[in-house]
């Protein structure tokens, strides 16, 4: 009985490990991403991957409530840089978010519910450009300046 | 009166498995209209932004009223000490719990966003009156779960009386708040209203008995145990009381508006010009909902008789729909008064009565909640001891005479 | 950890806090200068309308063509549920034969029953008065449509696409005039008063004494629809 139970457990340990390779001719594509427009992303490509929904979530809240525009985790900000032309989409005419934000989310089956009503397409042709939140670049100075001259953690 | 044995049905005879199915089958018809509904977006169905509660919050407003109004039996034995209402109690939470979960699920299957149920319990507004139905609704489902444990459990039955009073006081705030998401509405003329809340309570109390009276006959019935006549008469003659004091306060409110000038348009419009809705009022809320089963009750050629009380039941469950459809549908097909005195048109619709006809996923989403709850008791008598032995006049009737 | 140590890392916490101190102090004068947007909306300031009736043309709707396509507003052919933020209201005194045509919106009341009623919270009020449904968490209840007195909002009865990127708006959530509250915020007015051209609509800062607005009202009046309901709206009407 314990015999049986442990090969199931291995068997499914084998299958978990080794049955996630890159699909060949079946299932969903390995996404291939457009490239963005802008040098860089406001964050760093690692942060951004698992917490570009956080960012967003929280901005909404500011943008819309309390009437701060033009920061940093904008959705708009957001497609005005990483949408881009496809041929498949009006032509390859219109920027959307298709080439980009579209491939990973269809392979991993994240279905998002602000698309329902935010425009996914990007008027402008050129990145936008946020204000500078001088108030971020301080605590970021502060921070910066209590790892140099030690503080708690230098012990 | 001494303990009377409780017992779970059979649940196993042809006529119980075609309830389940026929319950079962109507949910599924709800669920498709849910999904037809949500998928196409709400412009095919009958609501607009002229009328923008329609059949399902009709159905789901009554369901809900009703429910609180179905504890009363089990109100009677706790809080009021009457011994032969002991052994009906469980089934009455029962059926609370069932017609409060049915109602629930017709007004979240209407919503715009459905998917946003989590969204609704976790952000509240605390002045709206809606945010605190949140609260009362799913602390019904608590507080009489927990009553009904007492009920059931033999040891925990001496407690009843405080968990059921505690209930008691809560169903009345909980279909206080259900008459004032109407009251509270400063715009409207139909409503705007403090009697709404006290009106709803006493409806309640009808709705609630009649169907725990159709619930009962039917269980008796179908299983072939004993249902005397005095358990029968008494109920009977409780909801002569209910029935009666919901008109009175219809015709309180009524009276009330038809006095002030402000509001004699309105009352000409549900009274008089309002076509369906004035039919609706006139022959399904008072006529058949209230006036016929008063009869029917108190007529001493019928009040002895199970199909004439059984009918009685019926008429009162249908004209409370009736009166849901007038005072829901109804109040909103009035057009709202933005210029008084002055006669109003727009391509929006102003000055003109909203029409409004119910449409079939509409209709079929509605009778899916009354079949959740009728389901759910279905299943819950099978396998929890809902159903007292016998309630014939010999084990009820404390002058019982045997012949 | 030695007494010499010890002294170290203590003289180092001293210079710390005090670099930090000195940081804190500089750094509110350095935001000093970061452009108002960041700031937010604000409640020194509470913005209305005011519509002068008189100067409204009974067959002219261009405030309401403007709104819609400034909005992204599209007519399905079924105007029973098709959106409208604002409508013109033709209004007819039965006894004189009178008649006047004026544009109806959400007024932007100071105390709104739409925002009284919302269970999540949804329709609210900015700090700068002007009322808005976050679309984010409303549920689709309609009960603030029950609520409004001046049936200001609709409900969006079926899928949205081709928004325009400033104004989001998809189905099953309630929406109603914002007073073009992303122009507004971009220093620009409203798409109903831009388009307007006989001046009937004018747009300003009613808690500014010396706005267009808040003189015009001063010095002939103004009155509000249904003001016995006592909501206070922002938006108001000359000539009714």
């Amino acid at each position: 009985m314990a015999r049986f139970g442990f090969i199931l457990i291995l068997t499914g340990f084998l299958i978990t490990a080794f049955g996630n390779l890159p699909a060949a001719a079946d299932g969903v594509p390995v996404p291939t991403l457009a490239k963005p427009l802008g040098e860089q992303c406001v964050e760093p490509k690692d942060y951004m991957r698992r917490n570009h929904m956080d960012l967003l979530k929280h901005q909404r809240d500011e943008t819309l409530r309390e009437g701060v525009r033009g920061k940093k985790y904008s959705w708009k900000g957001c497609v005005e840089c990483h949408a881009a032309k496809h041929p498949k989409i009006a032509e390859g005419k219109i920027r959307t978010l298709y080439p980009f934000c579209a491939q990973c989310h269809h392979y991993a089956a994240v279905k998002i519910d602000c698309v329902s009503c935010h425009s996914t397409v990007a008027q402008g042709n050129e990145p936008m450009k946020f204000s500078t939140n001088e108030e971020e670049e301080a605590q970021k100075l502060l921070s910066m300046m209590k790892g140099h001259l030690g503080g708690e953690t230098s012990q | 009166m001494k303990p009377m044995r409780m017992l779970e049905i059979d649940g196993k005879s042809n006529g119980y498995w075609g309830l389940i199915g026929l319950f079962g089958l109507l949910i599924l018809i709800a669920l498709g209209s849910v999904y037809y509904m949500e998928h196409n977006g709400h412009w095919v169905t009958g609501m607009s932004n002229q009328i923008v509660w329609g059949t399902p919050h009709v159905f789901a407003v009554f369901l809900i009223v009703a429910a609180s109004g179905a504890l009363n039996v089990a109100s009677i034995a706790s809080v009021f000490g009457k011994p032969m209402y002991k052994p009906l109690s469980p089934l009455s939470a029962l059926l609370a719990l069932a017609l409060l979960a049915g109602g629930l699920a017709v007004l979240v299957l209407d919503l715009g966003r459905p998917d946003r149920l989590i969204v609704a319990m976790t952000h509240y507004n605390f002045k709206s009156i809606f945010a605190w139905n949140i609260y009362l609704y799913t602390g019904f489902f608590a507080i009489v779960g927990v009553y009904l444990w007492f009920l059931l459990e033999k040891k925990m039955n001496p407690h009843s009386s405080k968990i059921g009073t505690f209930a008691f006081l809560w169903r009345l705030a909980l279909t206080t708040g259900t008459g004032s998401i109407f009251g509270f509405l400063v715009a409207r003329q139909a409503y705007d209203a403090a009697i709404m809340a006290p009106m709803f309570i006493i409806m309640s109390f009808s709705y609630g008995l009649a169907i725990y009276l159709l619930v009962l006959m039917a269980l008796y019935n179908w299983t072939g145990r004993d249902l005397g006549d005095f358990v029968i008469d008494k109920l009977r003659g409780l909801l002569v009381v209910f029935i009666a004091g919901a008109l009175y306060m219809a015709v309180v409110q009524h009276l009330t508006n038809l006095y002030a000038t402000e509001h004699h348009a309105v009352e000409r419009f549900i009274l008089l010009e309002g076509g369906i809705y004035t039919t609706a009022f006139w022959v399904g809320q008072v006529l058949i909902g209230s006036l016929f089963p008063l009869f029917l009750l108190l007529y001493p050629g019928t009040r002895n008789s199970r199909q004439a009380i059984g009918l009685a039941c019926l008429l009162v469950v249908a004209g409370g729909l009736a009166q849901m459809y007038v005072t829901i549908i109804g109040g909103q097909a009035f057009p709202l008064i933005l210029f008084p005195g002055m006669e109003v048109s727009s391509s929006f619709f102003d000055g003109q009565v909203g029409s409004y006809a119910p449409s079939a996923p509409e209709v079929g989403l509605g009778i899916g909640g009354i079949a959740i709850a009728l389901l759910l008791v279905t299943i819950g008598v099978k396998f929890l001891k809902f159903t007292p032995e016998t309630l014939g006049d010999a084990a009820m009737d404390p002058h019982f005479k045997a012949e | 950890m030695s007494d010499e140590n010890l002294q170290d890392s203590a003289r180092r916490k001293f210079l710390t806090g005090l670099a930090a101190m000195s940081t804190l102090a500089v750094a509110p004068g350095v935001t000093l200068i970061a452009p108002a947007q960041a700031a937010g909306a604000s409640s020194d300031v509470r913005w209305g309308m005011l519509i002068d009736v008189n100067k409204c043309k009974s067959e002219c709707d261009k405030c309401v063509g403007a709104c819609a396509t400034e909005n992204g507003l599209k007519s399905h052919d079924r105007p029973a549920t098709d959106p409208q933020w604002i409508r013109k209201v033709t209004v007819k005194d039965p006894k004189s034969g009178n008649e006047k045509s004026l544009p109806v919106m959400c007024q932007h009341c100071a105390n709104p029953p739409c925002a009284d009623v919302c269970p999540t919270g949804a329709s609210f009020k900015r700090a700068d008065g002007i009322v808005l449904v976050d679309r984010h968490i409303c549920i689709g209840c309609r009960y603030c449509m029950m609520a409004c007195p001046y049936k200001a909002r609709s409900f969006v009865h079926e899928d949205v696409k081709g928004q325009k990127p400033y104004m989001p708006r998809g189905k099953g959530t309630v929406e109603a005039c914002t007073l073009c509250v992303h122009r507004i915020d971009d220093g620009r007015l409203p798409a109903c008063v831009e388009t307007c051209d006989t001046g009937a609509l004018v747009f300003g800062d009613l808690n500014d004494p010396n706005s267009g607005i808040s003189k015009a009202v001063a010095e002939f009046g103004a009155t509000r629809i249904r003001a016995d309901l006592g909501l206070d709206p922002g938006v108001m009407y000359q000539g009714i």
